[in-house]
């Protein structure tokens, strides 16, 4: 051998030698050499059953001499010749060796490959016109680049049950499902949650759900994600638009302080789909329910697209001059002391940051954020149901979030506060407040996305954008910078929140300057040393430890456990 | 053995040589721990047992014994696989799941002579440090499993089976285990699984070898009925003396199981490699039936290609290279091989003259696309494909494109699947459309080609049936 | 509706249970196999009481129900016939066997189709399936009537006569 590292080993990849660790799986060992390996089964968080057999490639090892022979010649470079094998080897499940040889654009493997395809879509139903995954199909991708083009199979397709109802959100098509078994095996590792499984045999086989049993739990639709072919569909998402008019965002989930990272699908301001981006350290490959469908809000009814200002017993449309002038006014009588601002740990830091300037700016006598305390679920749902906790303790500087409130509440009733300015909170529904206490402030302002009670209550009423509409940072349970990208505009003559405390700040005599949240992410590296040295490239998709903070994602802590078992790539 | 009498009209063949069947037919014989106790029964694993473990191994060894399952892999290498250091559990599976359709001689050995496979089991997981061991029994075999669950009851009872056995210390249970039904259980891995409760899905090899990763995914010896027996044989004639039957390489007796169309088709123990094909048919089954001549024989198990009667087989190396006739065949594994086929699990399936090939290969195909597990995409979708090709070539229904069309099939499944499934469902088609491609052309219509090649091509297929 | 299992079958099936120390899970054929032998086919109560028993998820036990020909999901008759169809007895003439027990015991066989290969006797008497290679090949056509075997089976009247 050349001079490997002890635990390196030389393997040749299409005719080009290269290292990889020893126990590296063959087809990991091609992806880092640049070459992809097609697959269906085969999925690094889950155990590899090799049951697609996309994957066969061409394999080698040195030749062994036969008993009287001589050991074969190192070349130069120390490689021995490579004795190639008749039969292909999966390159899923097994790993590389020394000086081993792999050929994946040999005419062996090609061969394998069209002939997987040809029998994978001998039963196919081939009704990729009316198909949900059509477009990121792996069948139609892989036919195109392997596939034979034409049809031999005389026979009658295999039926099967189509349109099955596995569950509330997800919908089976047997006749389109490959038997890759990746669903099934989410379901028993991942999800904790065994009810789907395989009935019948041979080429009858049907994936299934028990009679009168649902796939349910809140990760269901992570089976959709990872079906490679249009067999597990979402209810949500079917026949709502072809993927590919959708330009897609990768951003991160606000429904708690994981902060999953995302992929969210968007057409013409409109977002029809949101899918898990992986990211090892946050959420692997996966996402809840709950959280992946919770955007239809966003476009819905009940939207503030306009700035309102109280007029009588009701709200008028104002504009955004005419609301912060009013709000100045009312302001102008009142003390810092006197004013109260209840931020959002659903803010960003760069949104905190501005907040934080405000409150300094009025000199606010109280400061506090609505606490979402709820439980974790013991796979990627934090406790915490915010998204930047961590990000109101560094930049506001509360120790315990939340723990002000009463204490405001009271100063309210006790006429010791006046004014309360609310940003991006629904005091009422989620912060305890009630309209009667809010209703003896001399001054009440709001800005939201959704009309809701705590804005009826407000005597200017302001279109905050929400998380899909704005851009920015947080930090997450585990004290992770992650980056939120806007997806697409908010409605109206909504603002992002950064901007709409920099109007504040600006119609009540204060400082300006400001254009971007980039800005503001620029001022937060030179303000906050924790921030130091960091730029927004360097955060980049995946996000960067920015503190410590001893929590854990028990999901994630689970899948390291099976990487160090060997039973998944990760 | 020359006091040994067989029931009347079953006496075995001059040309046998019965070990593991010696007890079967014989007269005054029954499956009673009684009578094989006083036939000398449990000898050998007291023996055994007093030898050092690894010497056991050591004799399999030297015996040369080659797996009577199928595949023919040497047992003592297949047990010296168990991991050095191991501090695992081992555990012994008897494969009785005989469903290689050709083979009848488990069944012969579990309903006639039950106790044999217990102390061949005994000494065997005294070897390998196995104590706890399943025999793995085809459901089709209901009697078989209860006479199995008394002898193993009696030997418990006599002190063969349990705790502290024979004052040595070593504990073994050994307990049946009903399949239900699947050919696939017999490949060791998809046992394994079924053992465990799963669909028998047979696991991928690496990193799944049963000797380090089996049965709980702890190391596992998983061997035939009749290699289980063989190894008392070896303690009791030590495995240099054994090895000197049969022929080398292909040492000790085998069961060969004869059916189709001879006169007398049956079970024949012979030493491997000392029987030819042509005395198989001649002189043990009575030859061929009136006035008919041999058209086709597969050799060892549905799953081992065919072999034609007129062709000839270059067997040997080097000086002793020399070219034969079907009937020269000695039945062994090396020369089977040599043959382009296998002698696979002995099973001898003889085809006369009056035999349509195309008959044949569908039957074989129904077979194997009913048994594909389904659940690696060549075997899965290529097995029924199969089936379907040749339904409609025995129904008139194909055109000669089909017959292309069918091998292509095979060759797509053969070498691609998990588990040698793949190759027993292919190796038959390949087999019979490269020998007898003509006859089932032949069966074919050619003015359907136009029907298949047209626009309406796929309405016309599914109009046919 | 939940299973009656009788307490000496249930003792019965315990017992099984304890042959596999590692793993309940390992049970699954045997509670199976003793479900159907007093049931004489295993419905859907039966796969719940076996998961049950078993704590597994019910569709883990119907994975395994579903692909053993072995264990029955429609009732069979008061006898089941079981027809070796594979090469060895058909060349010794199963399938000419297959039809004349159909015709002599007034079984349909039109109907059967992979999802549901057992056919019934118009009386419920008899029901009968093929079976693949049952390993009796030098002694075809073989078949299984309930666990009673037949070699050579030429005389289909004295086969059926056997049960009353």
């Amino acid at each position: 051998m050349s001079d490997e590292k002890p635990d390196l080993v030389d393997v040749q990849i299409d005719g080009e030698w290269h290292q990889f660790p020893k126990g590296t799986r063959m087809i990991e060992a091609c992806r880092e050499a640049g070459v992809e390996v097609p697959h269906y089964c085969y999925h690094p968080k889950l155990s590899s059953p090799g049951n697609c057999r996309m994957c066969l490639v061409e394999m080698g090892m040195p030749p062994r001499p036969r008993p009287g022979d001589d050991p074969p010649e190192p070349d130069e470079d120390g490689h021995l010749p490579i004795s190639w094998m008749p039969r292909p080897v999966i390159a899923c499940a097994n790993t590389v060796a020394p000086n081993m040889g792999i050929k994946t654009d040999g005419e062996l493997t090609e061969t394998c490959r069209e002939g997987v395809m040809e029998l994978l879509l001998a039963n196919h139903p081939l009704d990729c016109p009316i198909c949900d995954q059509a477009g990121e199909c792996t069948l139609q991708e892989f036919s195109v680049e392997h596939g034979k083009g034409e049809s031999n199979f005389r026979e009658q397709k295999v039926k099967k049950p189509k349109n099955v109802d596995v569950g509330p959100r997800v919908r089976l098509d047997d006749e389109r499902c490959i038997m890759c078994s990746r669903c099934i095996r989410f379901t028993d590792e991942i999800a904790d949650d065994p009810v789907l499984g395989f009935t019948d045999r041979g080429s009858h086989t049907t994936l299934a759900v028990y009679p009168g049993k649902e796939l349910a739990n809140n990760y269901s639709l992570n089976t959709v994600d990872i079906c490679p072919v249009g067999a597990l569909t979402s209810n949500d998402f079917r026949f709502q638009m072809r993927v590919w008019f959708m330009k897609e965002v990768n951003t991160i989930d606000v429904n708690c302080a994981t902060g999953a990272n995302i992929t969210v699908y968007q057409r013409e301001g409109q977002i029809y789909r949101i899918t898990p981006r992986q990211n090892n350290d946050v959420n692997s490959d996966w996402m809840p329910d709950s959280h992946r469908l919770n955007f239809h809000w966003i476009h819905g009814d009940d939207r503030l697209t306009d700035p309102l200002v109280k007029d009588g017993d009701s709200h008028r449309i104002a504009t955004w001059q005419e609301a912060l002038a009013t709000t100045a006014d009312k302001l102008a009588g009142i003390e810092g002391s006197e004013m109260a601002v209840i931020a959002s740990a659903r803010m960003t830091n760069e949104e905190l940051l501005m907040v934080n300037r405000l409150v300094k700016h009025l000199d606010a006598g109280h400061v506090d954020t609505v606490p979402r305390d709820g439980e974790s679920d013991d796979y990627l749902i934090s406790a915490d149901h915010n998204p930047n906790t961590n990000g109101v303790k560094l930049l506001l500087g509360l120790d315990k979030p939340g723990s002000q409130l009463d204490a405001i509440k009271k100063g309210i009733n006790e006429g010791r506060i006046k004014a309360l300015l609310c940003l991006q909170e629904n005091l009422v529904e989620d912060g305890g407040f009630d309209a009667e206490t809010l209703g003896k402030l001399d001054f009440f302002l709001t800005s939201y996305p959704l009309a809701n009670p705590t804005a009826d209550a407000s005597d200017v009423v302001l279109p905050g954008a929400c998380w899909a509409e704005k851009t920015g940072t947080m930090v997450n349970v585990t004290g992770r910078l992650q980056r939120l990208n806007r997806v697409v505009d908010g409605p109206g003559q909504t603002l992002e929140p950064w901007e709409i405390v920099r109007d504040l700040i600006q119609a009540t005599g204060g400082g300006n300057g400001i254009y971007s949240a980039l800005d503001i992410f620029k001022q937060l590296t030179e303000e906050v040393s924790k921030f130091a040295d960091l730029t927004w490239g360097k955060i980049g998709d995946l996000g960067v430890p920015l503190i410590e903070t001893g929590e854990t994602i028990p999901l994630i802590e689970r899948e390291k456990e099976r990487i160090a078992q060997g039973i998944i790539v990760g | 053995m020359s006091q040994v009498k067989y029931i009347a009209g079953k006496e075995p063949h001059a040309n046998e040589s019965r070990v593991v069947f010696k007890n079967v037919d014989r007269e005054g014989w029954d499956q009673s721990i009684e009578t094989y106790i006083k036939d000398g029964g449990y000898e050998q694993q007291k023996k055994a047992f007093k030898m050092e473990p690894g010497d056991i191994t050591e004799e399999v060894k030297k015996a040369g014994l080659r797996g009577r399952g199928g595949a023919g892999f040497p047992a003592g290498l297949k047990w010296s696989f168990l991991p050095p250091n191991n501090d695992k559990p081992v555990y012994l599976i008897c494969n009785a799941d005989e469903s290689e359709p050709g083979t009848f001689k488990d069944r012969y050995i579990i309903h006639q002579d039950p106790h044999q496979l217990i102390e061949g089991m005994a000494i065997s997981c005294f070897a390998v440090g196995a104590k706890l061991a399943y025999i793995y029994i085809r459901e089709e075999f209901p009697e078989g499993a209860q006479i199995l669950e008394t002898a193993i009851e009696e030997a418990h009872k006599k002190g063969f089976l349990g705790k502290d056995i024979l004052g040595t210390g070593f504990d073994l249970e050994i307990y049946v285990h009903r399949g239900a039904g699947a050919y696939i259980c017999g490949e060791e891995t998809g046992l394994i699984e079924s053992l465990e409760g799963k669909r028998p899905y047979p696991r991928i090899k690496p990193p799944y070898f049963p000797a380090a990763m089996g049965l709980y995914l702890c190391p596992t010896i998983v061997n035939n009925v009749e290699t289980l027996c063989h190894v008392k044989h070896i303690i009791g004639s030590g495995g240099e003396a054994w090895s000197k039957t049969g022929t080398p390489n292909n040492t000790g007796t085998r069961i060969l199981c004869v059916s189709g169309d001879v006169q007398k088709p049956g079970y024949f123990e012979v030493q491997v490699g000392k029987v030819t094909l042509g005395e198989l048919i001649n002189d043990m089954c009575g030859g061929l039936k009136e006035g008919r001549k041999l058209k086709a024989v597969i050799p060892g198990g549905s799953s081992a290609k065919v072999l034609r009667a007129d062709e000839t087989f270059k067997v040997g190396r080097g000086d002793d290279e020399k070219e034969i006739s079907i009937w020269d065949i000695p039945m062994d594994f090396d020369t089977l091989a040599a043959c382009g086929s296998m002698a696979g699990s002995g099973g001898v399936i003889i085809m006369d003259d009056s035999r349509s090939m195309s008959w044949v290969i569908n039957n074989l195909n129904n077979f194997y696309a009913h048994e594909s597990c389904g659940q690696c995409t060549p075997c899965r979708e290529g097995s029924l494909w199969m089936k379907k090709i040749t339904d409609r070539v025995v129904a008139g229904k194909a055109a000669p494109s089909d017959i292309d069309q069918l091998d292509a099939v095979a060759r797509n499944i053969d070498g691609r699947t998990i588990c040698a499934f793949g190759e027993a469902a292919s190796w038959p088609t390949e087999s019979f459309v490269d020998k007898f491609r003509d006859e089932l052309v032949a069966d074919t219509k050619p003015e359907l080609e136009e029907a298949f090649v047209n626009a309406e091509s796929l309405t016309a297929a599914a109009n046919l049936k | 509706m939940a299973l009656e299992v009788p307490p000496e079958l249930e003792k019965e099936i315990d017992e099984r249970i304890t042959h596999y120390p590692v793993s309940k899970r390992s049970a699954v054929l045997p509670v199976l196999h003793a479900l159907q032998h007093h049931f004489r086919f295993i419905n859907e109560e039966s796969v719940e009481w076996a998961a049950a028993k078993l704590e597994l998820e019910p569709i883990k036990v119907l994975e395994v129900v579903s692909f053993y020909p072995g264990i029955r999901q429609k009732a069979p008759g008061k006898y089941h016939i079981r027809v070796c169809r594979t090469l060895s007895c058909a060349m010794a003439g199963s399938y000419e066997l297959m039809d004349s027990i159909c015709e002599k015991a007034g079984i349909d066989r039109s109907g059967v189709t992979h999802h549901d290969p057992i056919a019934l006797s118009e009386d419920g008497k008899f029901s009968i399936e093929f079976a693949e290679c049952l390993a009796s090949c030098g002694t075809g056509p073989v078949c299984l009537v309930e666990d009673d075997f037949h070699e050579a089976v030429t005389d289909v009247d004295a086969l059926l006569s056997q049960y009353k």
